[in-house]
């Protein structure tokens, strides 16, 4: 197995964890207007997420950075491709990262200024994240290539917007909704945690209906369909869609037995299942290229850092992600429990 | 406005946002780890109220530094993807470990510090506020080590037109990181110092806390003293490095045209561009016996450089010079001020605290007259020697971008600035004893008589509330000696 191979496993495994650990928190946030009814609801679901959510966060930065020190060109190219949708995510991270501390020192109309910066900061990046992982997946328009190295982004801002994009867009959003339904549910009490576990029935309904017709336009989009035939050309490709289906399953199982905690762990296992299978359709590539003279496709090949800095990374990697993990698992037990309306001081 | 322009406007103002944030968390992550620590020796109800606060105004600080750090982390893709290609075999892996061994620590305990006092028992949560102290200093080094490298590159080759890591602790260690690294702590204590000595000023004039003031101004004045007296002594180490390796950068700190001995070093003047002399106050021979302990010794001068390789003189020159001599005005309000603690009369000498209070902002100005010292005076290089800025940006992102970009991030940083700025306020205002009336004395700002000394020690340290213990100490306040806030409390 080559070192590109390990790392592409890798960030694979960071994107996912990110996704399955903020990813509830950014789906509290979107259903934070609908689910809660008042102040008192408002304060639980913010306290559900405010010990964590930071801590989560840092998955993403260390995505970048991991990104950055493995496959440069990568981070060079898809990262200036989706200059404006990136930012308008670092924008609605920023504002709810300061929505969330500030707002305990606020009520009356600054409140709901930072409540409402609070959904529109979660919304922006559950949204963009699925647009981006379209993009790659169906791929995008570059300019010819530079001495065998890919050559930068040669589309406009619209044409990221393509309905494969946004279906794949709104799909990632079902799924975060899903983990923030099932955390709200498995986290609150009364008739808050009873709506949010209605909403994450819903939630999961729709998910598998998304996911399903994302398949459909996969294997009908002349670029799209690579996707389909490179990941089920291959055993992970497989394995990754049974990890799907399980949380799915598992997931409805736990919902029907009324068992929040196992529900989350169902939308947990969901997220990083569909990761998994964007992965593993993926592979090699990093960003597809639409098909366009002299262009090719940013592949872990020629994307690559050098031998040395990847196997310093992965010595850094191996070492701190075991203890990062383990103290993240120590501190989301160390506040485990529902949070009620009476414990609220966030 | 091009392309690059903007870019270069919107990395400047990011960073330089952020730079208010970064360094603050640190100096009150210090800050906090002291207050902590008396509390966990001591349990008492006063001291764990003082630790509450300072970590109340930590979280506040990191919110926006996290907030404002997520865009520099993706920033080279974005903006920069030429430098990334060239520079992300070296570059990439310090702001991985970033995230992994420095970030993680601090965003993970800090909130085990904000809501764990009652779930995790009093060891665990001290060693929680030293897990951020270090998860904060962490980031830091790391940073700069990155930072560093674009100085003063090392451990590395050049293949096929790009920088690849050729040794890993020589890039890590370059010339100028542990100077670096040291400077910019110190500068972030020094920021964290006077920023907490200024709160206890302003409690001791207004004659509330008086007990949590008096007690935690001599703490901060004493980091404050330790860390702007440190600052000259690595900046002399620094400048010898700059001097074997970015000559040109030295050259325009002091205004040196022509090569040669007997350099002076300014004290305050400006550079005549077109007639290549610094016009001003001089100390003969002092640039020579700073960088070599010789007046002897020579100086390269900015005419030994092509001048398309000269850095902006006049910005380089006067932001160098203003740090200076900020430094030195702060450690002498730093002595001054330990003097007057150590004769225990800060109370009495009223000017003094009101001089604190402006006095915070200086060494937010150092610190980023440093950074502009540092980064201005790197051009026209990204990194130095190898790459040019004018190289470094992304092509496929056009100036219509970058535009609207900047200035949702101008009108965004503005609204966090004011959000921030009246969060601060707030918790100030409310100060550590929540809940009780602060003790007004005879004449505001001077200890009643055996109070300040004999700060009522309760047996447990807890159940008692403070309102109670505050009532304790002193007798009742008469309404003429309230303020009507705390009257309305």
């Amino acid at each position: 197995m080559s070192l590109q191979l390990v790392w592409f496993v890798l960030i694979g495994l960071i994107a996912a964890i990110y996704a399955a650990t903020d990813g509830y928190d950014l789906g509290v946030g979107v259903l934070y207007p609908f689910l809660a009814r008042n102040d008192a609801e408002r304060g639980v679901l913010r306290q559900t997420i405010g010990p964590v959510w930071d801590g989560n966060e840092v998955w993403l930065l260390v995505f970048g950075g991991a990104l950055f020190g493995t496959f440069p060109v990568a981070y060079a190219v898809a990262l200036s491709a989706f200059y404006l949708a990136i930012m308008l995510v670092l924008f609605g991270l920023i504002l709810r990262a300061v929505s969330l501390e500030f707002r305990s020192h606020s009520s009356g109309a600054l409140g709901l200024l930072w409540d409402t910066a609070f959904f529109v900061g979660s919304l922006l990046p559950a949204l963009l994240f699925g647009v981006a992982v379209g993009d790659v997946v169906r791929g995008v328009k570059l300019g010819p290539s530079m001495a065998g190295q890919p050559g930068n982004y040669a589309g406009s801002f619209f044409s990221l917007l393509h309905p494969y994009a946004l279906l794949v867009g709104v799909t990632g959003l079902t799924a975060f909704v899903l983990m923030g339904a099932t955390w709200a549910a498995f986290k609150s009490d009364g008739e808050l945690q009873a709506r949010a576990a209605r909403a994450a029935s819903w939630a999961q309904a729709l998910l598998v209906a998304l996911f399903v017709l994302t398949t459909v336009y996969t294997a009908l989009d002349s670029s799209a369909k690579a996707q389909l035939s490179d990941g089920l050309g291959r055993a992970a490709g497989w394995v990754a869609l049974a990890v799907l289906v399980a949380g799915l399953a598992y997931g409805r199982w736990a919902m029907l037995a009324k068992n929040d905690g196992r529900a989350f762990l169902g939308a947990m296992v969901t997220v990083l299942g569909l990761v998994a299978v964007g992965g593993a359709g993926l592979y090699p590539n990093l960003t597809r290229a639409l098909t366009t003279p002299g262009s090719v496709a940013v592949t872990t090949h020629n994307a690559s850092a050098s031998h040395l800095t990847l196997t310093v990374m992965l010595v850094f990697a191996l070492v701190a992600l075991p203890v990062v993990i383990a103290y993240q698992v120590y501190v989301h037990r160390l506040f485990s429990g529902r949070v009620r309306s009476e414990d609220v001081e966030y | 406005m091009d392309a690059l322009t903007l870019a270069r406007l919107q990395f400047g103002f990011t960073v330089g946002f952020h730079f208010l944030f970064a360094p603050l968390s640190i100096g009150l992550s210090l800050i906090l780890v002291i207050a902590e620590h008396r509390y966990y020796k001591s349990g008492r109800l006063t001291d764990k109220q003082a630790a509450d606060f300072w970590l109340k105004l930590l979280v506040a600080t990191v919110a926006i530094g996290v907030a404002t750090g997520i865009p520099m982390e993706f920033s080279f893709g974005t903006n920069w993807s030429n430098y990334s290609r060239f520079v992300g075999d070296v570059f990439g892996f310090p702001l991985a470990a970033e995230g992994l061994l420095a970030f993680f620590l601090e965003s993970t305990f800090i909130g085990v510090l904000i809501f764990g006092r009652k779930r995790v028992s009093r060891g665990f949560y001290y060693a929680s506020a030293w897990l951020v102290l270090i998860g904060a200093h962490l980031s830091a080094l790391w940073i700069l080590i990155a930072n560093s490298w674009q100085q003063t590159p090392a451990g590395y080759k050049i293949v096929n037109g790009k920088a690849e890591l050729d040794n890993v602790w020589a890039a890590i260690i370059n010339h100028s990181t542990v100077g670096r690294v040291l400077h910019t702590i110190f500068a972030s204590w020094t920021i964290g110092a006077f920023f907490a000595a200024a709160i206890c000023a302003y409690y001791i004039l207004k004659g509330r806390h008086l007990d949590f003031a008096h007690r935690a101004l001599p703490i901060a004045l004493t980091v404050g003293l330790v860390s702007t007296v440190m600052m000259p002594i690595i900046g002399d180490i620094q400048a010898r490095t700059v001097v074997d390796h970015q000559p040109a950068k030295l050259a325009a700190m002091e205004g040196v045209f022509h090569t040669g001995s007997d350099q002076p070093a300014n004290i305050i003047g400006w550079v005549d561009e077109s007639a290549q002399k610094v016009i001003g106050l001089k100390f003969p021979g002092g640039l020579s016996l700073l960088i070599s302990g010789r007046t002897s010794q020579s100086v390269t001068g900015l005419n030994a450089f092509p001048k398309r390789d000269w850095p902006p003189l006049q910005t380089v020159f006067q932001s160098y010079h203003l740090m200076v001599s900020l430094g030195v005005l702060l450690i002498l309000v730093a002595l001054l001020g330990i003097y007057y603690a150590w004769r225990k009369r800060l109370a009495y000498h009223r000017w003094f605290l009101y001089l604190l209070l402006p006095v915070a902002i200086l060494p937010w100005i150092a610190t980023e007259s440093g950074w502009v010292t540092a980064e201005v005076g790197r051009q026209p290089w990204v990194v130095y020697g190898l790459m040019r800025t004018s190289q470094a940006a992304s092509p496929s992102v056009s100036a219509t971008q970058i535009g609207l970009t900047l200035t949702l991030f101008v009108l965004l940083y503005a609204l966090l600035f004011l959000a921030y700025v009246w969060v601060m306020v707030g918790i100030i205002r409310k100060g550590p004893q929540q809940g009780a009336a602060a003790p007004a004395s005879v004449r505001p700002g001077v200890p009643a008589p055996g109070r300040a000394s004999s700060p009522g020690r309760t047996a447990s340290g807890h159940g008692l509330p403070s309102s109670l213990e505050a009532l304790g100490q002193t007798p009742a306040p008469g309404p003429g000696t309230l303020s009507p806030r705390e009257v309305s409390r």
